[in-house]
């Protein structure tokens, strides 16, 4: 039997979600024994046109982090769903629009001015912009067309599975490998197609030590600006810990820390908006029936949209903001 | 301890042995003078006024003081001989050498005989019989007080001579002093104004008002000496039944019931703050409640109207409306108020002679009957003056001590009117009692903008509230008088009742249930249910929803933020479908 093939691909991300497969240390060498990878641009050379060589449906699997914000990303994205049998959107980017997802709260034209004009180390008096098609001796050069709009990989091509987190914690990784290996081996079904892998269906708050209570908060606090009790929960004590709001899965690291969860696992499940949610939630547990107090603890918490769509602005029932 | 047997003036008694003889003549009810004596501390001997004669089996006499002498098998105690009244009388007259004037003194020579002590009449006041150090040893506990000096200079004074710390200001010496010598008295000559007196019963351990449920005294343990110096306990002592505990502490007890009567009252509005009425400041300013107090004839004064130095007052004038109607306390009116204050007037005119002044704002006397109970206190003669009081303030020379001036303006006269009166009664606001919001929320119903809890429905829901199960009886609802609180009462009990008969209740489909699979126990929810129905289940570490007190509001299934929370009928997927449906 010829080895089944895996396909890894990174769009707009960071990067973080190849570490975190090199993470899994021997195992890498064992998916590579059991695999025969056919395209990993991150780790071994490999051109476009060597995926777009192979049939329909010749990778098995295809583990596809990063969003979709660029032609570039958006083409790939459709090629390697038809090249995949199974198509499999890895870490919060692909999932949920992740950190990058957060350009959604402003415009191209804003972060294209930014970045070539207005940021304090900018030199460009000629005020040069990137050109999507340019003309050299040589030829004609071209460069991707970057979006006004991120989006998740669910949002433009067909997703068969979802594995959550920024990036997934090499441990569930490794579990996600060996159930493949398993099915594949075995013969075993495959799970239902939208299952999220390598995740927990309850809150992160279900794999967190610390203790809870009934909470009731007066006044927030930013993680510089408290050395939290290492025993009670971190929402109780001030700080807008997403834990209630964020799938488990990651063995509550942050928490465990004494840092408050940020919400990389994306929403549990039956949670459509995971910032709705959350911001939802923390306007219920506010102690207080003073308006102008209200307003004074919501001050508090200093970026909003920062704070409960960090990770799923693309993803959730905004998408973006309307500029 | 054995049984001996003794006689007293010929009487026998069987007592245990080593008994004092005076608690055997005192069982026969034979009367022996004491000075020095009181049961709860060791007997002393030092007035010398108990002495009888005891005989032994042998026939021998001698002369013993009754209060510490121990009875043996077979003694006989004589306690009106000639020689044992010649006796008293000689201890006596010499107590009187150092101090002859005081009563009980006097009134003891009065019954022995005495015309003129033969030693002299002294001007002390004090026979250094030490009640007072060994109280405040044995008993109080504080040892605040004890002897100085020797001989004809001994006196009993507070350690150093000087005010003492020692000293709790628990009043047993001056309560106990035979003599009087020792005083409670206020330092620096300070004003008492009515307030500080208790019109009601004042020992730390007390039956709190005549009419309490259950009718039983209670320990007060911010004045039982017990609590403060780990003493006295004479209460125990006293106690035929021994019912008294010092040891008892406050403990909750939980009740499975199915239905719940608030009827959790009002508290009185302070009206010290509201400073131009001196309440707190000047002599004779009480409030309605203290006034009602003093008439209540187990109250301090037997229900006479008295002022604070226990006089009869000549005038006295009633202040409806403080507190209420007023922007600057509470906008509502108390409703209670002006048919109180026309009984005050009409209880001042049956039991004395004094003028009475009503100062009201509008005369409210809706009731059945109300209507010509005003009019019998205007045939009674009391001045009914529409205007608000608007300051109280001491009178001048020109008017006797004590005079307080009410100032008002007397609307119907267009006049400005100040009132010389002896005494004045503020009507003050029936006001929700301060943790009102706290119980509301407990029990999962709603308090208004004046903290009053808030009916199902104003007209058609008067006694039951958004709870089911929970019904509301009396002013916790709204300020109301009796005949309406007792209607409300016994609405309430038939509703109560309706319910528990029946034994089952009927409920809404629609309540929010909580995935067990998918509730992570953060507990945010916890606090979020305005009817308490979400619970932490500590061993499954998730919350639950109890449905039967689920309204479906919903507000649980919006703020939980793991989605483990779903409004049957109003689930997630079945609002986006008819979102969708409308939009499409």
């Amino acid at each position: 039997m010829p080895k089944p093939k895996l396909g890894l691909y990174w769009a707009a991300s960071c990067g973080g979600c190849e570490i975190a497969v090199l993470d899994t240390e021997l195992k890498v060498l064992e998916i590579a024994d059991f695999f025969d990878i056919v395209f990993w641009p991150c780790a071994m050379d490999f051109k476009y046109d060597d995926v777009r060589a192979l049939a329909d449906g010749e990778i098995t699997l295809t583990l596809f982090n990063g969003a979709i914000r660029s032609s570039e990303n958006y083409e790939m994205a459709k090629l390697l769903r038809a090249k995949s049998t199974v198509l499999c959107a890895f870490g919060s980017c692909a999932a949920d629009g992740c950190i990058p997802g957060l350009a959604n709260f402003t415009s191209l034209e804003a972060i294209t001015r930014y970045v070539y004009d207005d940021s304090p180390s900018t030199v460009n008096p000629e005020h040069v912009r990137p050109q999507p098609v340019w003309d050299v001796p040589e030829g004609t050069l071209r460069l991707p067309q970057l979006w006004n709009t991120v989006r998740t990989l669910t949002q433009v091509v067909d997703v068969d599975y979802v594995i959550p987190g920024c990036p997934p914690q090499p441990d569930q990784i490794k579990a996600v490998v060996d159930a493949v290996v398993d099915i594949l081996k075995n013969g075993k079904p495959l799970p239902p197609k939208g299952t999220v892998l390598g995740a927990n269906p309850r809150a992160c708050c279900e794999e967190c030590p610390r203790k809870r209570d009934v909470k009731k908060i007066r006044a927030f606090v930013r993680p510089h600006e408290l050395i939290p009790d290492p025993e009670i929960c971190l929402l109780e004590q001030g700080l807008i810990c997403m834990g209630p709001a964020t799938r488990g899965g990651c063995g509550a690291k942050c928490v465990k820390a004494g840092v408050p969860c940020r919400g990389c696992y994306g929403p549990p499940t039956g949670v459509h908006d995971q910032g709705a949610k959350m911001a939802s939630a923390i306007g219920g547990v506010i102690d207080s029936t003073d308006p102008e107090e209200i307003e004074r603890i919501i001050a508090g918490i200093p970026d909003l949209v920062g704070t409960f769509y960090r990770f799923s602005l693309p993803g959730s029932t905004l998408r973006r903001r309307q500029v | 301890m054995p049984k001996v047997n003794i006689t007293v003036d010929g009487r026998p008694i069987e007592v245990e042995e080593g008994s004092y003889v005076l608690q055997a003549a005192e069982a026969l009810g034979i009367d022996i003078p004491t000075l020095c004596f009181f049961k709860y501390v060791k007997p002393y001997a030092a007035c010398r006024i108990c002495v009888v004669e005891a005989r032994d089996k042998r026939g021998r006499t001698r002369m013993v003081t009754a209060c510490n002498y121990p009875a043996s098998e077979g003694i006989e105690i004589l306690t009106r001989t000639p020689r044992v009244m010649a006796a008293r009388r000689l201890n006596l007259e010499m107590l009187m050498s150092r101090c002859a004037s005081m009563p009980v003194l006097t009134a003891l020579a009065g019954k022995l005989g005495i015309d003129q002590p033969r030693w002299g009449t002294g001007t002390d006041t004090c026979i250094l019989c030490g009640l007072c150090v060994r109280v405040c040893d044995e008993i109080v506990g504080a040892q605040a007080l004890g002897f100085a000096s020797r001989g004809i200079d001994r006196f009993v004074t507070t350690p150093f001579e000087v005010d003492s710390d020692a000293c709790i200001l628990c009043g047993a010496c001056a309560a106990l002093c035979p003599t009087g010598h020792i005083r409670m008295e206020e330092a620096g000559g300070r004003d008492v104004v009515h307030s500080e007196i208790t019109l009601g019963p004042n020992a730390a351990i007390a039956v709190p008002f005549r009419q309490a449920v259950p009718n039983a005294p209670r320990i007060d343990p911010d004045f039982c000496v017990h609590f403060r110096t780990g003493g006295c306990k004479v209460c125990a002592a006293v106690c035929p039944k021994e019912c008294i505990s010092h040891d008892d502490v406050e403990r909750f007890e939980d009740l499975e019931v199915g239905t719940v009567v608030l009827a959790t009252g009002y508290q009185d509005f302070d009206p010290t703050p509201m400073k131009q009425y001196g309440y707190g400041r000047l002599p004779n300013v009480i409030t309605s409640m203290e006034f009602e107090r003093m008439n209540n004839a187990a109250g301090s004064t037997g229900g006479k109207i008295l002022m604070e130095n226990g006089k009869e007052p000549g005038a006295i004038a009633i202040l409806h409306c403080i507190g209420s109607r007023d922007q600057n306390a509470h906008p509502y009116c108390s409703r209670v108020c002006c048919m109180y204050a026309l009984k005050f007037a009409h209880l001042v005119k049956e039991k004395t002679s004094a003028e009475v002044y009503q100062l009201y704002i509008d005369l409210r006397a809706f009731g059945k009957g109300y209507e010509e109970f005003f009019h019998r206190i205007l045939e009674e003669g009391v001045n009914v003056i529409r205007g608000k009081g608007a300051e109280i303030v001491r009178g001048g020379k020109e008017y006797p001590e004590g005079t307080l001036l009410v100032r008002c303006e007397d609307t119907l006269a267009a006049k400005f009117r100040e009132i010389p009166v002896d005494m004045v009664v503020l009507c003050t606001a029936l006001e929700a009692n301060h943790d009102a919001k706290d119980v509301a929320r407990r029990f999962g119903i709603s308090v208004g903008a004046d903290g009053w809890f808030i009916e199902r429905h104003p007209k058609l829901g008067p006694v039951s509230t958004t709870t089911d199960g929970v019904f509301l009886a009396g002013v916790c609802q709204s300020p109301k008088d009796i005949p309406d609180a007792v209607a409300q009462g016994s609405g309430a009990a038939a509703q109560a009742m309706s319910l528990m008969i029946r034994g089952e209740v009927e409920m809404d489909g629609a309540y929010a249930v909580i995935d067990d699979e998918v509730c992570s126990g953060c507990r945010l929810c916890n606090d979020l249910c305005p009817y308490s129905a979400i619970g932490f289940d500590e061993t499954k570490k998730t919350s639950s929803v109890n449905p039967a007190l689920c309204k479906a509001c919903g507000t649980c299934a919006a703020g939980c933020p793991s989605g483990a929370i779903r409004a049957l009928h109003f689930a997630d997927e079945q609002i986006y479908a008819e979102i969708e449906g409308i939009l499409s």
